[in-house]
């Protein structure tokens, strides 16, 4: 049983993880609450049902173009609808409710409310100590290890990665440094939502898809972030991993109430936030930014 | 010239007569509306149904009020229920005041209906409900006659009685693996969506399993969203049951199947599983869901009667996917209120509400008639069993869905055996045979 706590939680952790840091990124340096995030996780699963089913492509490639199409649809609604209203945050965090929604009701025109899956990359599964484990899990687990080392990377090892950290840090001293405040927050949007696209990715195969599927992980993903601190990365990546071994938890060890894993998930972040109302990670105070 | 003239002006006087005189044809018709959650697979259900009904009716001149022949004009209403009651309510509001209908079929979610329903009967419509199944919609009719009587269920048959119905698959299922594999004792694991309608079915499957011989392994309660069932999968397993019985409606459903599937979990799914009713559920499962049993209304090459194939073959050949419970509305409109405004040559409600409540017909499904409660008064609630409405138990074999119950099925042991035409034998998943074959 703890080998299964251990699995179910390493890989909700980490769909959480990568969800939650391209929240967290996009709220640290532009300041931008896209609740339409999940809903870009969700665009990115159904363009992989519609390339493999429709159009009858390999799901590795769909996998690739439904990231790249996600990454350009995000730069669009930035362009189009966020950019202009940046510096007024709740009317971005309106605005990126009405996309999300928008988003909703377009898929559920198109693919009706109907439940719907895409295959596994891998079929099958192995068993570690007596405990089945799915090849897609873990092949789900090792795709989001690998991408969130390649951000590290960019962040830590890269001169993009400097701006976007500088802008994160303090927008105003960036911008007399010489960094395009602008520009960092274009592409930070863009790595986000592409970030999101990935989530949708490497998920897709293990969910079910239906309009609505981008709600649960909005909610996680936010309670994540709260309880990280909201915007710090580091946060975002002990936040994810902890409400997932509390969801894990409670469907192992108490069968029956299966159904309260999201709400025990969520108590935990209250019960921390009681201790630490700044979240894990967060600074107390907005001006110490 | 003069004549020529004077016969154009013949002519569009006569045009122009007949232009005004369209309206007039146009006021002979029935309007019907047809309300339900249009974008999802059950309104389209409903919409496929009564398209169909209208359109077989229309090309046989329509139909016969008295003297003269009205068309049916159908009138969809998205009540977009699944998201929201308003919404729902609004739509049906629409259908009266608006649209101003005649009669209305369809609806899905209780809740739902019993709001759809409160408002069909102030505006004295009569409305046949083709999708919710909570006792209570009928119950009202035999406790406030005089409002709720234009309210009759046209599918499913209630609650209880597909309850009572699942737990029959299940006996016939633990009896095949008792004789098949040499079982002694057979342990059912329950598995029940976290829904208010599971609640009452767990706790008679909790009662009634023992009384049927077998023993309950454990009770399982996944969220009706869950996207990973692989706990409750390892702990069923570790229970060590033979049959899961099944009660989910949800999205769960496909998760649970397709995950017990690719795992090869050395048990047999019986029971409730909506998702798996539709076509659509091989491939959201990737064909993971082989072998399940389900309840079910249709299965094609399934017959009831001399009404299902022609219902089911045309319904395939025009929307291509079998007919859900939810396209009865082609029954609901053919079969039960054609025939009612037919004989009774007449579109008043009350008229027609006097002759329906005590007839029964046939539907592809079965045949209906109206049950009344212990004091004798009406709840147009459907009668279940032999001769009437008992529905099939389907299991999906290799891409399939076939019907696979009744075979041989006696309702008591004096009854005659009930097989339907095209049932076949029930199979049980080959890795289920290997792990407990002697």
């Amino acid at each position: 049983m703890i080998l299964d706590i251990l699995i179910s939680g390493l890989i909700g952790g980490s769909v959480y993880a990568l969800l939650a840091i391209g929240f967290s990124l996009i709220f640290g340096v532009a300041r931008i609450v896209n609740i339409a995030h999940t809903a870009f996780y969700m665009v990115a699963a159904y363009a992989i049902y519609f390339g493999t089913h429709k159009l009858g492509f390999h799901p590795v490639w769909c996998m690739l173009a439904s990231v790249v199409m996600v990454i350009l649809f995000g730069l669009i609604i930035y362009k189009l609808f966020i950019d202009a209203i940046r510096e007024h945050e709740a009317a971005v965090l309106i605005c990126t409710i009405a996309i999300a929604m928008a988003m909703q009701e377009i898929i559920l025109l198109k693919f009706t409310g109907s439940f719907l899956s895409v295959p596994a990359l891998i079929e099958g599964f192995f068993k570690v100590l007596g405990v089945k484990v799915f090849y897609q899990q873990l092949l789900t687990f090792g795709l989001v290890l690998l991408i969130l080392a390649a951000l590290w990377l960019l962040l830590m090892k890269t001169r993009l990665g400097l701006a976007i950290r500088s802008t994160a840090q303090d927008r105003e001293v960036a911008n007399l440094m010489g960094i395009n405040e602008s520009r960092a927050a274009m592409i930070t949007m863009g790595i986000t939502v592409g970030l999101a696209g990935l989530a949708g990715a490497v998920v897709a195969p293990l969910t079910i898809l239906d309009p609505f599927m981008w709600m649960h992980p909005l909610i996680m993903m936010m309670a994540v972030v709260v309880l990280g601190g909201l915007g710090s990365l580091k946060g975002s990546f002990v936040g994810a991993y902890m409400l997932a071994f509390a969801e894990a938890l409670v469907v192992f060890l108490i069968p029956k109430g299966a159904f309260l894993k999201g709400s025990v998930a969520l108590s935990v972040m209250i019960l921390v936030l009681l201790i630490r109302p700044e979240g894990l990670f967060g600074v107390a105070f907005e001006e110490e930014r | 010239m003069k004549r020529l003239k004077a016969g154009w002006m013949m002519l569009a006087a006569l045009c122009l007569v007949l232009a005004i005189g369209l309206p007039c044809w146009a006021a002979d018709v029935i309007k019907i509306g047809v309300i339900g959650p249009m974008n999802f697979t059950q309104g389209q259900g409903h919409w496929n149904g009564a398209t169909m009904a209208a359109e077989e009716i229309n090309a046989k001149g329509g139909v016969t009020v008295g003297q003269k022949k009205m068309m049916i004009e159908l009138v969809k209403a998205d009540s977009n229920e699944f998201i929201s009651l308003t919404d729902a309510t609004n739509a049906m509001e629409r259908l009266m005041t608006q649209s101003k209908v005649d009669f209305v079929v369809g609806g899905f979610r209780t809740e739902a209906v019993m709001a759809m329903q409160d408002i069909a009967m102030d505006y004295k419509k009569i409305f046949i409900g083709c999708g919710a199944a909570h006792p209570e919609l009928c119950l009202r009719v035999a406790k406030d006659y005089n409002k709720y009587k234009y309210f009759f269920r046209g599918t499913p048959f209630n609650s209880m009685f597909l309850v009572q119905t699942s737990f029959i698959h299940l006996g016939t299922v633990g009896a095949i693996l008792k004789q098949s594999l040499g079982l002694p004792q057979i342990k059912v694991a329950v598995v029940g969506e976290k829904a208010v309608w599971t609640e009452p079915m767990i706790k008679a499957a909790e009662g009634t399993i023992p009384k049927m011989g077998m023993e309950v392994a454990g009770v399982w309660q996944p969220s009706d969203k869950a996207t990973d069932v692989t706990a409750e999968l390892s702990a069923i397993q570790r229970s060590g049951a033979h049959i899961i019985f099944t009660m989910f409606s949800a999205s769960v459903g496909i998760t649970f199947a397709r995950q017990a599937g690719e795992l090869k979990v050395p048990a047999v799914q019986v029971g409730i599983n909506v998702e798996a009713q539709k076509d659509g559920f091989w491939q959201a499962t990737q064909g993971m869901g082989n072998y399940l049993m389900t309840l079910n209304t249709y299965a094609r090459g399934v017959e009831y009667n001399e009404l299902t194939s022609p219902f089911v073959d045309t319904y395939v050949k025009r929307f291509n996917e079998t007919p859900t419970y939810n396209a009865d509305t082609f029954s609901a409109i053919k079969y039960s209120l054609v025939p009612a405004i037919e004989k009774t040559a007449s579109l008043d409600a009350d008229k027609l509400v006097a002759f329906m409540e005590n007839q029964e017909h046939m539907v592809p499904s079965g045949k209906i008639g109206y049950l009344k409660d212990a004091e004798g008064r009406p709840l147009h609630e459907l009668k279940w069993g032999p001769g009437y409405l008992t529905s099939l138990g389907v299991q999906w074999q290799d891409g399939e869905l076939k019907g696979v119950w009744p075979n041989k099925w006696k309702a008591t042991p004096e009854a005659p055996e009930v097989t339907y035409k095209g049932i076949v034998p029930y199979k049980i998943p080959p890795w289920v045979i290997e792990k407990y074959k002697k």
